[in-house]
């Protein structure tokens, strides 16, 4: 059965392959149609709207989603595309927040032009 | 007690300033990183231990000749037994200094850790939905991108190694092993709880420039144990190229991003010099007596305020 990360991520899927805002009900109907994820030959069991709504509400709470409430039923999107969020993350790992260093502890720090032409050379070639 | 005030006073600020800068200076930390990073620890809570004790000794002084007799009066104050004029005002002054310098020292602690846990949990949840798990390395994930990057990401069970497919494809097979190794060193000994603690440091006394040198020192410390574990298993040379790699391929991000911080930049390129320097023209480890004499020395450090607040009044003195 898919966990709520896997229907997370199926959803943000979705929507980044819709740019264009789309209903819950329309989203239920195309996870729906997703083949089942786990790999096991199972049939997806069908989605409850509720279950697709918890988990838009909760996407929009981490501001992955916004909500279009001008029109019945509200139509949901995502906030940027997924290159983008690609690349905020990417930012996150090589940007230089001071902060960065206590979250999480990557191979290599930032490296100046003159080092990278040292370690270009190293390489043997230049 | 007067006395012990003032020694305390004055290890404190040896502590805070001339021996964290000479440390930093020193070059014989990189050949025994162990030995420096448990020196390290022990300057700062030595340093902590003796800024608190001088004013809480200082503080006492009117009330007994050691530790514990003053502490009885302070809680006679407090009970009402005696008068607060028994501590006059300068007095009153100190122990509330060394009050608030612990509750500050404390509440830090706990500040950067939600802090530091807030941003973990959003790159997790962000990498959850932009990377696929790798499928043959277990706790490893993938993320879709050319700049290649590795790094880990600390979380108790939940620590996870993140890999970059632009990096997959930029190595080979032992380079990444390399990669693997040196991240996996960084999750298994543990070495974000020491950059948490040195973040706090430096967050809770950011006028005492030594937190920012120690902060510097301990990042730096950590990727050479890192890297000396990798050592172990792979050869120094698909080492070097896999830092060389790394580091020279192309980011592919916009330039104004990577643009050093200023004044807060910890990963500064010194760190990937050195590691490079070490390995290239290697030096030979720290003699095991001398490394021995280090760690000594970080225990001493660490007795000598210790001693001076609690020896005098296991003497009766």
């Amino acid at each position: 059965m898919a966990t709520l990360g896997d229907l997370e991520r199926a959803v943000m899927d979705l929507l980044w392959e819709h740019p264009e805002a789309i209903t819950a009900n329309a989203l239920r109907d195309l996870l729906s149609q997703r083949p089942s994820g786990d790999g096991d030959g199972q049939e997806s069991r069908p989605l409850a709207v509720t279950t697709v709504l918890t988990v838009l509400s909760r996407l929009e709470k981490k501001g992955l989603v916004e909500r279009e409430r001008s029109s019945r039923p509200h139509r949901y999107r995502a906030v940027t595309s997924r290159a983008d969020h690609t690349a905020e993350l990417m930012l996150e790992v090589l940007g230089s927040a001071p902060d960065r260093e206590a979250v999480l502890a990557r191979f290599i720090g930032t490296v100046s032009e003159g080092e990278a032409a040292t370690l270009r050379k190293l390489l043997g070639r230049d | 007690m007067y006395w012990t005030s003032w020694l305390l006073a004055g290890l404190a600020i040896a502590l805070a300033w001339p021996v964290p800068v000479a440390l930093s200076r020193a070059k014989w930390p990189a050949t025994a990183p162990f030995a420096a990073m448990v020196l390290w620890q022990s300057l700062a809570l030595a340093g902590g231990l003796s800024m608190i004790g001088a004013m809480l000794c200082y503080g006492l002084v009117p009330l007994g000749g050691n530790l514990a007799a003053g502490l009885r009066g302070l809680l006679d104050i407090f009970l009402g037994r005696e008068s607060l004029d028994a501590l006059g005002l300068v007095h009153a002054f100190a122990l509330s200094a060394a009050a608030l310098l612990s509750a500050h020292l404390v509440f830090t602690l706990w500040l950067t850790y939600f802090r530091i846990n807030r941003q973990r949990r959003r790159h997790r949840d962000l990498l959850a939905l932009l990377s696929s798990p790798s499928h043959d390395r277990p706790d490893t994930l993938v993320i879709n991108h050319e700049a290649p990057v590795a790094y880990c990401l600390p979380g108790g069970s939940r620590s996870v190694t993140v890999l970059s497919d632009g990096l997959m494809t930029l190595l080979s097979p032992e380079e990444l092993r390399a990669v693997l190794l040196h991240e996996e060193t960084h999750l298994t000994q543990r070495h974000h709880l020491l950059l948490w603690a040195f973040a706090a440091w430096r967050s809770a006394l950011p006028w005492l420039p030594t937190s920012r040198l120690a902060q510097r020192a301990v990042s730096s410390l950590i990727e050479i144990l890192a890297d000396d574990v990798a050592l172990r298993s792979v050869s120094k040379s698909t080492l070097v190229t896999a830092i060389a790699l790394v580091a020279s391929g192309p980011a592919r991000l916009p330039a104004t991003a990577l643009v050093g911080g200023g004044a807060d930049q910890i990963d500064t390129p010194a760190t990937t010099s050195a590691r490079l320097s070490r390995l290239l023209a290697p030096t030979p480890p720290l003699a095991r007596k001398l490394q021995a004499l280090v760690l000594a020395g970080a225990a001493l450090l660490l007795a000598l305020p210790t001693a001076l607040l609690l020896v005098p009044g296991m003497l009766g003195g």
